[in-house]
């Protein structure tokens, strides 16, 4: 069983070795309109769930808890008063029935649910959500960092323009939709460095330009354009740069249309092929902690639970992968 | 550009890069590249033409300055703005890219050192790079020539060389990850040597701080 807890969502779900999925039980916590995600009200939210989420993912996936081979706990990163309630829940599963803890990193997790519904091979990954925007590829036992964002992420771009706008978080989606009643494209700014991105700038544009008066809908389009068309331009560096010959894109801006479609133009100018990780495994969950707790699990991880602290800040780049080569 | 023949060939494609095609060809009786920088179906069109032509310019006159200031970056010849075209000299050299995975370990920092003084001058003057990569030097027989100035600018401040750090740090470590650690001291040696410790550690600390923007970077 894995178990996710990072940000806005409470997941738990039950994987077997071969990568089947038996459950994936999820509550999101939405935020009131206006104001972007409250760590601590998420963390009450993910609290009360918690032992209903665990209840119906063991029922869906016709086992009753002694049944379980492990639990897989996301320690990181993500918001500390989230982590910690996944953790306890985590600590007490394990402690409870005599199973393994097994520690993930949610980023690779993202990754290796991609991996696992596309059956990408060696990938170029663009994980993009509220917590990263990054461009890696998987060398020397590590997934390395091509390209990322300088400032905030995509996901944060779209969620604080949104709360301006009183809009809840997460907002891509309502973005998405309001982009499609657009008239016209308003230049914005569009910066790219190297293989890095910078969004802080199009932010303030974006407010900028609707203070100003511009409609909504074209505001929306045209921050979507600019921020997705560098997002493409960094991928296509990074994918020159390394010739790899698959992109995987993944996490839960993932599900944004116009992106997979920049990205799907990116790849075919290189003889690449662009796969978007299957819906519903866009947006966080606990499948993709499971499977990647099964790598992990079989690659000899685990943790003692006095030693299972959460790291809100864990880089992905920092994670040893013993299961690829 | 193992695929170049002979002149009756000409032109010919010897590279695709992300954002642009790289043709040698004749120019007035000498090889010479032609950079031409490709409409990018993921971008509206009036958003590409814009970025397209204001980068050929200002790569134009991004090297004109770098040359100024006694970096070795291929002299431009012509300016083609109706197809974002520029025509520079040929630089015969293979990127620093493939020259650190072959040559040994005095010569990898040697080299490394070299790239540290260049863009330390190009700094001392004002200028930062905006994509420096390894593929981005061509050596030529260990002289080092820097090239793709499309994302360059005029900037005397610390975070934008600290950008340049960062990225010539992070392509490096993705390459280069067995050698990383040398080969980075030794930039940051040549760099050094340039502007003086003090000021080259005031650079590597807004690196790691631009570093740690980026998100979830644990810190100690």
């Amino acid at each position: 069983m894995g178990l996710e807890s990072t940000a806005h969502t409470f997941g738990a779900s039950v994987v077997d070795d071969s990568g089947q999925i038996f459950s994936d039980i999820r509550d999101v916590y939405t935020s009131v309109a206006g104001s972007g995600i409250h760590p601590r009200e998420a963390a009450e939210h993910h609290g009360e769930v918690a032992a209903r989420v665990l209840r119906e993912s063991l029922k869906n996936a016709r086992i009753s808890a002694p049944d379980l081979n492990g639990v897989a706990i996301a320690l990181g990163p993500g918001l500390g008063p989230c982590l910690r309630v996944g953790a306890t829940v985590a600590r007490s599963l394990s402690s409870y029935l005599r199973i393994p803890l097994i520690p993930v990193n949610h980023a690779i997790g993202h990754i290796e649910i991609g991996i696992l519904t596309t059956g990408t091979t060696d990938p170029l990954v663009v994980l993009v959500s509220g917590g990263h925007t990054a461009i890696a590829a998987f060398s020397g036992g590590r997934w390395r960092i091509f390209g990322e964002t300088e400032d905030i992420t995509i996901g944060n771009l779209f969620d604080m323009f949104a709360r301006e706008i009183n809009l809840p978080s997460p907002a891509g989606p309502q973005i998405e939709m309001l982009a499609q009643n657009a008239s016209r494209f308003i230049p914005l700014p569009y910066v790219v460095k190297g293989n890095d991105v910078s969004y802080s700038g199009l932010l303030t544009a974006s407010l900028a330009k609707l203070r100003s008066g511009e409609k909504l809908e074209d505001v929306c389009y045209s921050m979507q354009e600019v921020s997705c068309s560098m997002l493409a331009e960094a991928v296509e560096r990074s994918l020159a740069y390394t010739g790899k010959k698959e992109i995987l894109l993944t996490g839960g801006v993932a599900a944004n249309k116009s992106l997979q479609d920049k990205l799907e133009k990116v790849a075919a100018i290189h003889n690449a092929v662009c796969y978007t990780v299957k819906s519903p495994f866009t947006g966080d969950n606990g499948a993709q902690i499971a499977w990647t707790g099964v790598l992990s699990f079989n690659a000899g991880l685990v943790v003692r639970v006095e030693d299972s602290h959460v790291r809100p800040r864990w880089r992905l780049e920092d994670v040893d992968i013993p299961w690829r080569k | 550009m193992s695929t170049f023949r002979g002149e009756s060939e000409l032109p010919t494609l010897i590279y695709t890069g992300a954002e642009a095609e790289i043709y040698l060809q004749e120019w007035f009786g000498e090889l010479a590249i032609r950079k031409q920088r490709i409409p990018k179906s993921y971008r509206v069109p009036v958003l590409d033409d814009n970025i397209r032509h204001l980068r050929t310019s200002h790569e134009a006159t991004m090297l004109r300055e770098a040359r100024k200031l006694g970096v070795a970056v291929p002299t431009v010849q012509h300016i083609d703005q109706d197809s974002s075209s520029l025509i520079m000299d040929y630089i015969r050299g293979r990127t620093l890219k493939m020259e650190l995975h072959v040559a040994p370990k005095s010569e990898r920092r040697a080299r490394c050192r070299a790239l540290g003084e260049l863009v330390a001058i190009m700094h001392s003057g004002g200028i930062v790079h905006g994509d420096i990569t390894l593929s981005n030097v061509i050596s030529q027989g260990g002289k080092l020539f820097i090239i793709d100035f499309g994302l360059g600018g005029f900037s005397k401040e610390v975070e934008a060389m600290g950008v340049d750090l960062l990225l010539l740090n992070r392509s490096i470590r993705s390459t280069h990850y067995v050698f990383h650690t040398e080969l980075f001291k030794s930039f940051i040696e040549g760099y050094s040597g340039v502007v003086g410790t003090r000021s080259a550690a005031e650079v590597v600390g807004k690196m790691r701080e631009v570093e740690r923007r980026g998100r979830y970077f644990e810190r100690g």
